[in-house]
Formats: C-alpha cells, sequence, structure tokens
C-alpha cells in the first residue's frame, strides 16, 4: 500500500485562476492539492493545468464526493474514477472526508454529518478499507466541521477518528479551521479536542477561514466557508498542535471569494514560517509543552466559548 | 441505526418545509433549525452556483434573481446523480422547454443546449487534428473516406439565431438588436484548449452529421446538398479540415486505397 508522502511545508488548494502565476512565481510553494471531482472529465484545460503543476509539485488529491459516511454502500463507479485519476497523476496522498453526501440516487454537494456509534463506526471502517484496496494506497480520513449533534452518538470524534486509523491503518487530515469550528458549535474546548486526537496519524493538517453567525439561542453558530483568511484562534491552535506534533504538510483552503495570488501565498508563508521554525527546534518541542505561548493565546482567543 | 435517519435527513435537506429530523440535536437543547438550515443552504446555494456557472448567457437573458428561482426548481426536480458535478444540469434545456414561465422566450432552451454542449466541449477527450496533407493526398480516394470528428465536437441545429444571441449574452459580441432574425445551426468544438462556437453555413449541419454518423465523405457531401442548394462543398471541406474539425481519415479497404 502507498503510503501518504508530502512534503512538511505549506501548499495551496490549486484555484484555475491562479495558473499562471504559481508557474511564474520565483518560489515554489510546497505542494498543490485539488478536489478530485473537478478532473473526472476526459481532457481540456483541467487535465492541461493538473498536469504542468503535477511536472513541477508534489500532489495531494483531495476527494469531496466518496460518501465514506454514508450506511448504502460506496458508489462503484465514483471508486473506478478515483482510481483512474490516481493512475494518471501519482499523486503523494489522497484524502476523503468522515461525512456522506450521496443517499440513494442524489448527491448533495455538501459534506454531512453522522452520528459515531459502534454501527457508524463498523461502516466507515468498511468504506476506508475497501478504498485503500481500491486504490492500493493508504487514504486520510478527514475531521469534519458538523452545525449539529446526533442524540444517538455514543462515541467521542477523537476516538472515532482513532478506531477508524487502528483498524485500516489510514492515516488522518487534521483540519485545524474544523476543530475550532466544531468546538465552537457544541460548546466544546478545542485544545481539550487536541489532546485526544491521534496526532501520531496525522500526515497532512488543513487551514482555512470560517464565517461566523449565531443559532436561534444566541449561541454561537461557525461555518466552514472556506472565504476568508484563516482566523487569528486558528492560526494559534495550528501553533499548539505544531509545538506537540512537529512540522506536517500544511493546506491553505480558500474556495469562496478567491483572492489574488500574492493573498493566497501570504497565507501559505505564514504557516511555512512556523514550519520551519518548528523544524528548527525538534529537541526543545518535548521541554516546552507544558508552558507552550500558544495555549495561553488560545485562551484568550476562545474565551468567549465558555459563556 | 442511523440508516433511517440519513433518509430523512437527505430528504429534509431539498425539502425547505420538512422539520428538522428527529435525532438532529444541538447543545443548546433547542431545535436545531438554524442550524440545520446550514446544511439546506449549502446545498441549494451550491446547486445554484453550479448552474450559474454553467449557463451564465441563460442568466444573462432571464436575470439573476429569475435564473435563482428557477435553478432551485431545477435542482430540487434534477438533483445531481453523481459528485462529478460538471456535467450538473445536463436535463436544464428539456426542463426551460416545458418551465411556463420562459414561455416568453422561445430560444432560451436552445441557447441553454449550447451551454451544456460548451462544458462537454471543454471537458472532452483531446485529440490532434489530420495534417491537411493527408487530405490532399488522398485524390480519387477522398469521396469514399471516412472522416473521424473531433471528441469534443457537438452539432446543434435551431428555429432561433442562437451563435448570435448566445454570443451577445456572454460578453463576446455587444448587446444588439437582431434585425435578420433566422435560425442558426451552431458548431461548439474544442479543437486544442479554447472552446470554439461558430455558426455553420446553410447544408453544414446536415454534412457534419453525415461525417459524424459514419457516412463516407462523398455521402455526407450529399446530405448538404439535399438539405439545400445553398450548400457550398468548398467552403464546407475547407471548415471541415482548416478548423481542426477532422482527427482520423479512414479509407474503406474494398473501395479504397490507404
Amino acid at each position: 500500500m502507498t503510503p501518504s508522502a508530502l512534503p512538511h511545508r505549506a501548499g495551496v488548494g490549486f484555484k484555475p485562476m491562479h495558473f499562471a502565476d504559481i508557474l511564474a512565481d520565483a518560489a515554489p510553494i510546497g505542494f498543490v492539492e485539488v478536489h478530485a471531482e473537478n478532473y473526472m472529465g476526459a481532457g481540456g484545460p483541467p487535465h492541461a493545468q493538473l498536469a504542468a503543476l503535477r511536472e513541477r509539485y508534489a500532489l495531494s488529491l483531495h476527494g469531496v464526493g466518496l460518501s465514506i459516511g454514508s450506511m448504502r454502500p460506496l458508489d462503484g463507479a465514483h471508486l473506478r474514477r478515483l482510481k483512474e485519476l490516481c493512475a494518471r497523476y501519482a499523486p503523494e496522498s489522497f484524502s476523503e472526508h468522515l461525512a456522506w453526501s450521496s443517499h440513494g440516487e442524489v448527491y448533495y454537494n455538501d459534506l454531512l454529518p453522522l452520528p459515531y456509534t459502534e454501527e457508524t463506526l463498523a461502516r466507515v471502517v468498511e468504506h476506508v478499507d475497501a478504498v485503500q484496496a481500491a486504490l492500493g494506497r493508504e487514504m486520510l480520513l478527514e475531521n469534519p466541521a458538523a452545525y449539529v449533534g446526533f442524540a444517538e452518538s455514543t462515541i467521542p470524534e477523537t476516538e472515532f477518528l482513532r478506531a477508524v486509523a487502528a483498524r485500516t491503518g489510514c492515516g488522518l487530515l487534521l483540519d485545524v479551521n474544523n476543530v475550532f469550528v466544531a468546538a465552537r458549535n457544541h460548546a466544546a474546548d478545542p485544545v481539550a479536542y487536541l489532546a485526544a486526537f491521534p496526532l501520531e496519524r496525522v500526515k497532512e493538517i488543513h487551514l482555512g477561514g470560517h464565517d461566523e453567525t449565531v443559532d436561534e439561542t444566541g449561541a454561537p453558530l461557525l461555518i466552514d466557508a472556506h472565504g476568508a483568511p484563516v482566523a487569528d484562534p486558528v492560526w494559534t491552535l495550528y501553533g499548539h498542535v505544531l509545538a506537540r506534533a512537529g512540522a506536517r504538510p500544511t493546506l491553505i483552503e480558500w474556495d469562496n471569494d478567491v483572492p489574488p495570488w500574492p493573498v493566497l501565498r501570504a497565507e501559505a508563508e505564514r504557516a511555512d514560517r512556523m514550519l520551519t521554525s518548528e523544524r528548527r527546534s525538534p529537541d526543545e518541542r518535548s521541554d516546552t509543552r507544558g508552558a507552550d505561548p500558544h495555549l495561553a493565546a488560545l485562551e484568550r482567543a476562545t474565551s468567549p466559548v465558555a459563556a | 441505526m442511523f440508516a433511517p435517519l440519513q433518509a430523512r435527513f437527505a430528504t429534509a435537506l431539498l425539502d425547505p418545509g420538512a422539520p428538522v429530523p428527529e435525532g438532529v440535536v444541538s447543545h443548546t437543547g433547542a431545535p436545531p433549525v438554524r442550524r440545520f438550515a446550514v446544511y439546506r443552504n449549502n446545498v441549494v446555494v451550491s446547486l445554484i452556483e453550479a448552474l450559474r456557472a454553467r449557463f451564465p448567457a441563460v442568466e444573462r437573458i432571464v436575470g439573476p434573481e429569475f435564473f435563482a428561482a428557477m435553478a432551485r426548481l431545477y435542482a430540487a426536480a434534477h438533483p445531481p446523480a453523481s459528485p462529478v458535478m460538471m456535467w450538473f444540469g445536463e436535463a436544464l434545456p428539456e426542463f426551460l422547454a416545458c418551465f411556463p414561465p420562459a414561455r416568453e422566450l422561445p430560444y432560451l432552451p436552445d441557447v441553454a443546449r449550447l451551454e451544456a454542449a460548451h462544458t462537454r466541449a471543454y471537458h472532452a477527450a483531446d485529440a490532434a487534428p489530420v495534417d491537411p496533407a493527408r487530405f490532399a493526398a488522398l485524390g480519387e480516394a477522398a469521396g469514399a473516406a471516412r472522416v473521424a470528428l473531433h471528441p469534443s465536437a457537438a452539432i446543434l441545429r435551431s428555429a432561433h439565431p442562437i451563435v448570435t444571441i448566445w454570443a451577445m449574452n456572454t460578453g463576446a459580441t455587444p448587446l444588439a438588436p437582431i434585425a435578420d432574425w433566422r435560425g442558426e445551426d451552431a458548431l461548439v468544438m474544442r479543437p486544442a484548449l479554447d472552446v470554439e462556437v461558430r455558426a455553420l453555413p446553410p447544408g453544414g449541419a446536415a454534412f457534419l452529421e453525415g461525417l459524424a454518423a459514419g457516412a463516407p465523405l462523398a455521402a455526407a457531401i450529399e446530405a448538404g446538398l439535399h438539405e439545400t442548394a445553398e450548400f457550398d462543398v468548398s467552403r464546407n471541406l475547407a471548415g471541415l479540415i482548416g478548423a481542426g474539425l477532422a482527427v482520423d481519415l479512414l479509407i474503406d479497404a474494398t473501395t479504397g486505397t490507404p
């Protein structure tokens, strides 16, 4: 099984409007990530661009439509399309979501939540096994940003992900923005979530922007909209993850209201600087855990959660 | 058992009148109406946006408010069947043809057909055009040759000037009254990386449809002439060769020479 192997640097989610800028940039970014479903046509500009990027950059193929959290069987035709795409571009990594997006004959084009129970765990394990067997490679499973919970849930999300990784051998994609969004939405503590997260399984990190609103009770409702810069508390949380886990391949996601290339690039550079300083001081990491400066800042940033 | 709740959750996404499915909760204890609405909104808005991206000329013609309302109804009636969203909206031309509020725009379904074909051409397989010298080398065998058209090529016939209307509503040409309102047949293709849309000359659609169906060149020319006496053989052959539309020449072994 081919392991996931992105460079421990910052990459960006590729948008066609940035194609010329990325190729012209003197200092190459760490890697590019694309949504697999956008490259499932036969030819044309999407493949011409991806082939040109692939020549210069490590590639992360990120699926958004496999519906791993569906209780129904996986879509065999979609799995075959993913296999063809992996064969065509030999990406360094393939990842998907702990979510569902299809039901019956309908694809809903969103990442929908599932309860965490022994029943859903068995189903997700079965699906991850099937994906890894079909693709002949390790996949990474991403933690979701949920807006609702389920009365039937019995397993904490971190334990659920730990169990899926242990039973299938899959890696994990830790979306730090999703951690923050979900913690706020469920009045939970993102630092406690990360303390319970199996960081040793994390082979990629996602950072992105979110929107903030409130529900009908006035409680915070954060939306994983990917249409803004990474928020300050999410950067702080990211620093905390690096301090505990060391440098990991890190992606900036910006899918809506996409900014000009220099703005997106600056976000990636900020992540790269944090990764570089982390790489420089691997021995100090364990010593600084007790007095993580990121934590104090985060507690200040997230204090309204307790309200 | 999650399966029944998953089914109710799915159904409620495209039904704005459905209540939040039982078992979906929030830490506040209140029914998570606005929280569930985030999913509902994500689904509906993303489907409307997908149609807006694929049918910009239709949107320009009807206006953004009409388009969004129409797209919402279309998405509920014909939701995507596959995660490959580039193909979402294949049935929009037929939907528009039967959509009473658009009855006063009889050309609208054909503009949608053209835009749907544009997306198919954009994502079609790549293929290199035949070297024009191979046409010249055919000599007397030319009439028996079969021409493989580019995989991106689509021919659309319309009783309306759809190429002119489409070009005006994508910004390719300025908006202006159309004095000479007559049907146009469109050729949509992508010889290299750019999709091209052009109005075919008289009989051109019959000629290309013949080739696409596998007819020999002579028979395809017959089809063009049969459709209209205005069919110009040399103009249509020049269009075929010069546009990069032919990607292979096949000579029948029993009647032609290689």
